[in-house]
Formats: structure tokens, sequence, C-alpha cells
């Protein structure tokens, strides 16, 4: 597999992607709209409260959730705490350096908490144990392992996958373990714009080549419940119409695929 | 190390918590190139330890003035995942992780041949996904397949085992409990053929012949760890593996 | 089935009667030669060598290889050459009338180029020429890599495997001795001879590999 080590893309790959595209082929035979092949292993890290291994076509993130006991938060002092984060782990990439979290592990993070949270995937105010002294926290860490494009719906993939497996662990306090109480899931559906076309899931390569990026979360009903652009061009309305059904349309397909 | 417990290490037929015999290793399992953009990997479980292991390299050493006109610098970096441990853990290095990188960084140093690529480092990336006692010899044993996967000249594999000390007892392979409420942790890794010592740390309280036992029962648990090495590297090229071309 | 040939081990003695040792093959403290690699016993006239299963380019003289520049310098390119080390480009050492501080017109970050390894010092600091038959920047085409061990087994016997993908695939191909291909025809033509280039590198290490190689290219040309 060509190793891009500086992340560069090459005229010739760039004319050879475009060339296809005008066909609307894509480099492993995906039509513009079609998703990797994702495989979702729960339950990776037994003794995490929930865990998912996703390998998106060769994108390969794994998420780990821990629920401990701790304080509310002052202004939300009868809501349990859901929390985001997620790492770019220098083994994914030949660049990838070991560090504090950078603005792009930190907007991964925060798209895919956006998701989770205003899908009301976890209701928080079922997680509480004595009001406004003592709530569950529900710690959501994404370690990215191998990056081929596509980080953030990988990592949708893997939050929610390892959020409704999880287990509460109440017999800490008293209580008895129950699994996390989920209601709808998300689905986070990520295209670029490459010319004219819209994208899903692009590849690395065609990441590099996509002028500008937008991701739109979805839930059962249809609702938009997150919306992020990234890169430095631009969409016309039209475009962003277009994006949100084609997300709506592919986020349905998706979820009945890995999660019916 | 050794806090107050009430735990029986020990039972009256002297046998371990998790069933095992003083002298038994826990199921241990090595795969090799998971990873497609790193330049060797290796995923190992033992015991409840799940690590994966990538390495790139070597390439030229970065800051400049890490260089080393006459060798190249093995970096390795040993990390938790958050999840990996029953208290989620702030993601980011810690004293301790940066202990470890070092020991196995100058453990692999000693079996690479590191004059033949001047001015290179090679990384070695360690990410424990779950922890389960012995991570950093299950790591070093790991990271030696990695670097073999990636094409890197070595005099030797590296391959390494812990043993400890419970109610008295000397026993090989420290679970989770034992080496929270046991009385000495000694994890040993040795060049896999001349049985060379590459890393040696010990905290706890041995005697000279109880450092002997376990010594010796490390050594012996090498020779089958080191098959279980080699195993993870061949079986992708066994005859089984090959299609008629397609 | 294929046979398959033997698969050492780093530190793996190596039986002295199997020739003069040569590439991969260290003296231990005993004096006993050793394999230094993960790889495969290779037999010849000359001793036997350990070719490894995967690995870096190491740069000889005199190499043609496939390089991506890495950035444009006043008067050079940094390249890389799939090596543990990059090697650079001069303007002296292209065909071009090229000025200092003008050399970005020619060549650009990420254009990759067949070029020929000139220089190489001790500390593995090289500088590579365009200045040679068939020596260019690639345009057009695609790019794809193998490791680096494996490029004589693409190659094959005079030419023979990289001939046989070629006619086969109705593409032109220029393999670098670095692991870099750069392969040229139609999306679907560059498509299967990728395939038929990524089954050799599978199979490199096993023995008739040329026959079923035949067989199987003869049988998606039919189709």
């Amino acid at each position: 597999m060509p190793r891009d080590a500086l992340g560069v893309l090459s005229e010739i790959k760039r004319s050879f992607i475009t060339k296809q595209l005008k066909e609307g082929k894509r480099g492993d035979g995906r039509g513009l709209q079609d998703f990797r092949e994702a495989t979702i292993t729960t339950n990776y890290v037994p003794r995490a409260a929930g865990s998912a291994m996703v390998k998106l076509g060769r994108t390969r993130v794994l998420a780990g959730v821990k629920i401990e006991s701790g304080e509310p938060f002052p202004d939300t002092p009868n809501s349990g705490v859901l929390t985001t984060n997620v790492e770019l782990l220098p083994m994914a990439f030949p660049t990838f350096e070991a560090g504090p979290p950078n603005e792009t592990s930190i907007e991964i993070a925060r798209v895919v908490d956006r998701g989770i949270r205003e899908s009301k995937m976890i209701d928080t105010q079922k997680l509480v144990i004595e009001p406004g002294k003592k709530v569950w926290i529900v710690f959501v860490d994404i370690n990215i392992m191998d990056f081929d494009g596509n980080l953030i719906d990988a990592c949708t993939l893997a939050a929610v996958s390892a959020l409704r497996s999880a287990f509460i662990p109440a017999s800490r306090e008293g209580g008895k373990d129950m699994p996390l109480p989920v209601d709808q899931i998300p689905i986070s559906v990520t295209m670029v714009k490459i010319g004219d076309d819209l994208v899903c899931d692009p590849d690395l390569e065609e990441e590099q080549l996509g002028s500008a990026r937008i991701t739109v979360t979805t839930t059962e009903d249809g609702h938009i419940r997150a919306m992020q652009k990234g890169d430095t061009g631009s969409f016309t309305f039209d475009e962003i119409k277009k994006a949100i059904k084609i997300s709506s349309d592919t986020g349905a397909t998706l979820r009945k695929k890995y999660f019916s | 190390m050794g806090s107050e417990s009430n735990i029986k290490l020990l039972d009256e037929n002297g046998m371990r918590l998790d069933g095992r015999t003083p002298e038994q290793l826990r199921p241990i399992k090595i795969e090799t190139n998971l990873l497609e953009r790193a330049d060797g990997s290796a995923y190992i479980e033992w015991g409840g330890n799940k690590i994966m292991v990538a390495v790139y390299g070597p390439r030229e050493a970065y800051p400049k003035h890490t260089q080393d006109i006459e060798k190249a610098v093995v970096k390795a970096r040993y990390n938790m995942a958050a999840f990996s441990v029953d208290e989620r853990k702030r993601p980011g290095p810690d004293r301790r992780s940066v202990e470890i990188s070092k020991v196995i960084s100058e453990a692999l140093s000693s079996a690479i041949m590191v004059e033949q690529f001047p001015r290179a480092q090679i990384d070695v990336f360690i990410e424990v996904m779950q922890a389960d006692a012995g991570t950093r010899i299950a790591g070093l044993t790991a990271a030696s397949v990695a670097v073999a996967s990636a094409g890197i000249p070595m005099r030797d594999m590296v391959v390494g085992c812990t043993a400890g000390k419970v109610e008295g007892k000397v026993v090989l392979d420290l679970s989770k409990e034992e080496d929270n409420f046991g009385q000495a942790d000694l994890p040993i890794a040795v060049l896999s053929k001349s049985k060379k010592v590459v890393l040696i740390q010990m905290d706890g309280d041995l005697s000279m012949e109880e450092f002997e036992q376990a010594s010796e029962m490390i050594l012996k648990a090498t020779d089958n760890i080191a098959e279980i090495q080699r195993n993870a590297l061949t079986s992708r090229y066994s005859v089984e593996n090959i299609g008629d071309g397609e | 089935m294929a046979e398959i040939k033997q698969i050492v081990m780093p530190g793996d003695l190596i039986s002295e009667e199997l020739g003069k040792p040569r590439n991969g093959v260290y003296k231990n403290s005993d004096g006993r030669y050793c394999s230094s690699y993960f790889g495969i016993i290779q037999k010849n006239d000359q001793g036997v060598d350990i070719v490894p299963f995967s690995g870096k380019y190491i740069p000889r003289r005199g190499d043609k290889v496939i390089g991506k520049v890495l950035e444009v310098g006043p008067s050079m390119w940094p390249v890389d050459i799939n090596s543990t080390y990059n090697t650079l480009l001069h303007m002296n050492d292209t065909p071009w009338r090229t000025t200092s501080g003008d050399i970005k017109r020619f060549l650009g970050v990420g254009d990759y180029v067949y070029a020929k390894i000139m220089t190489l010092n001790e500390i593995k600091e090289s500088w590579i020429t365009l200045k040679d038959v068939g020596l260019r920047k690639l345009e057009g085409g695609h790019i794809t890599s193998i490791p680096a061990p494996k490029v004589p087994r693409i190659i094959g016997k005079g030419g023979s495997m990289v001939n046989m993908i070629k006619d086969a695939t109705n593409t032109r191909i220029v393999v670098g001795q670095n692991g870099l291909i750069w392969i040229d025809g139609t999306p679907e033509d560059v498509i299967e001879a990728i395939a038929a280039i990524s089954i050799v590198e599978q199979e490199a290490h096993t023995v008739g590999l040329t026959d079923r190689m035949e067989k199987y290219l003869k049988e998606r040309s039919v189709k």
C-alpha cells in the first residue's frame, strides 16, 4: 500500500482519483455514497464498562467507556456527566506525534460528543446516585490506532457501540450492575467535496483531495442533531441540503446494518 | 507492591488464586501486522493484558539534535489507554510510563543492529489497551516481534517474563492480585538465544536463593514464549495460507 | 499448495554448509553464523542471503528508484525514496535549464521522479540525478508500492515477471529498485496490474510463483 509519508497528495494520484470520479467510481470500487465495510467488535476491553474496536476500511479506532461516581457540575446538580476524549496515537500515522490533544483530536471529540449528547442517546438525568451530591460520570475515550481517513465517523461508530454495550458498575454504590440506559442512536456521515461531487466516507487520499468537508449527524427520526463543516473550501446552500439528505439516507442504511 | 490485605494468594495445596501452579504461565497469544500504516506491528494477549505495538523506522531522527551520527536511536513510548485500568487513567505520560519507556528502549537497543542506521531513529509505540500485570514485559516481548516484522535487523529476539514471591513462595508470571499484594516483583527480559539479560528490575524482598529460583523459572519460560513469538511471525506465511494464485 | 522456502528469525543459526554468508547474515560471539532478519534463506552461486519479508530500501549507487519530492529548496529538492534517509536532487543534475530560486516550476512538492542514485557516503547521505536514459519526472498513471526486498521477485529473471504483467494488463510499468512502482494505462487496466502485483508481493516467498502467475493472468485476460 502506497506510503505518502508526509501526507501530500501527488499530482499523479490527484488526477487518477479525479478521472475515476468523473465516471462515478472510486479507487476501491465504491459508489460516491457508499461507506467502506466496517467491522465493529464490542467488549474488546472486557475490564472497561463498555468498549468497541471499529475498523472502517483501513481506519482503526478503539473506544473505551469507564463509568465512575463523582460530583455533578454545579450548574447541573441533577444530571450525570458525559465526557468524550480522542487521542490521535502516534502509531496511527507516520507524522502523528505524541502529546496533548491538538485541534484535530479536540474537534473530532467535540463533534462526536455533540452527536451523542444532542440525540439524547444517554439521558443524563438517569445517572444520578444522590441528587446534588453524587452522579455517574461516563468517560468515553477513543484511541485512533490506524489512520486512513474519516476519523469522525469511525469514532462516532465506536463511541456509540461502546456506550450501547456498557454497564454501570452500580454494585460499587450498593446497587446492582445494570446496562447503561440508551435511547436514540446517532449516526454521523462525513462527506468531502471533490470538484462538484460529494464523496462519503473519504479515505485519506480523498480527504487530501477534498476542498471542504461536512459532517451531519442524524437520528432515527430523521432529525439533524449535529453538523460540522471542516477545511478551508466552501459549500453552496444546495450542497449543504444535499449533504443533509445523503446523511439521513446513508445514516439509516448504516443504522440498520450495524445497530438493528 | 505488598499492600495490606486479607486475600489469600495461595491455597492449602499451593495453588494460586487463578488456579495456576507456581511455575505456570498465563495464556499468551501474539499476532502480527494488524496495523496498516506502521512499518511493523504486533498484538499480544497475555493473561488479561491486551497490548498493541507499532514500529516506525528506521527513519531520520527528528529533531536533528537527537541524531547520533554513529547509530540509530531506539525510542519506545509505553502508554496506557485511559480505560486500560480499573480507575480511569488521565491520558498522557506519567512518571511510571516514562521509566518503562526508557527501560524498554534500552532493552531493544541491545538487540537491534543500530550501527547500520546512523542518524536514524526507530519508534516503538506500545499501547496498553487492557492492563493485567506484567505489561512492560508483555509489551517488550511483542515489540521484538513488531521490530522483526518491520524488517529491521536484530542480533536476536528479545523475550521476557516476570516472577515474584507470594506468601513466601516463588511464583512465575505474576497476576494482578499477586503483583498488588505479593512480596516481590521481578521482571526480566533476555536475548532469546544467548540468554543475555537486557532488562532487569526488581522491587520487594528476595533472598539470594529466591532470586536464583525466580530467574531459573523465568529462563525456562522464555523458551516457551520464544516459540510463541516464532509462530506469530511465521504463521502468516504457512503453506495453508497460500491460495492457488487467487 | 505452494511450497515455501525456509523461513528464519533474527538469531537463528545459519548452517555454513549452505554457502558463503552474505546479506543478512552475521557472526555471533561464539563465531557461528546467524540471521539478522525475519526472512527467507536464499541460496545461489555467490552464497547465501537472508531476504527479509519487509523493510525500507537501502540505497546503492547506480540503482534506479522512484521518489516523491518532499520540499522545494532554492537549488535542490529533498526526495523521499522509501528509505531510512531522504535523498537530494540538485538542479544541476536535471536536464532542465534552471536558475536558483526558480526550480519550483519544474518539480513541485508531491511530484514523482524516476532517478538514479549518483552518490552515497558512509553516513548514508545520498544524491540522485535525472541525467540518464529514461530518467524523468513521472506524469500521469498511478503509483503503488511494495516492500523493497520483494522488488527482485516483481521483476523476475530478466524481467520475466513484470513483462508478463505488462502484456496481460496492457500497461506500462516502471519498477523502482526502492519498491515504488509506476503504472500507466486505463484505470481498469491499472487496477488489474496492481492486483497482480499484490499477489506476487504476498506470495514472493513461495516456489512455483511464475507458473501460477502465468495461469492467473491468462484466466483474467479471457474475461
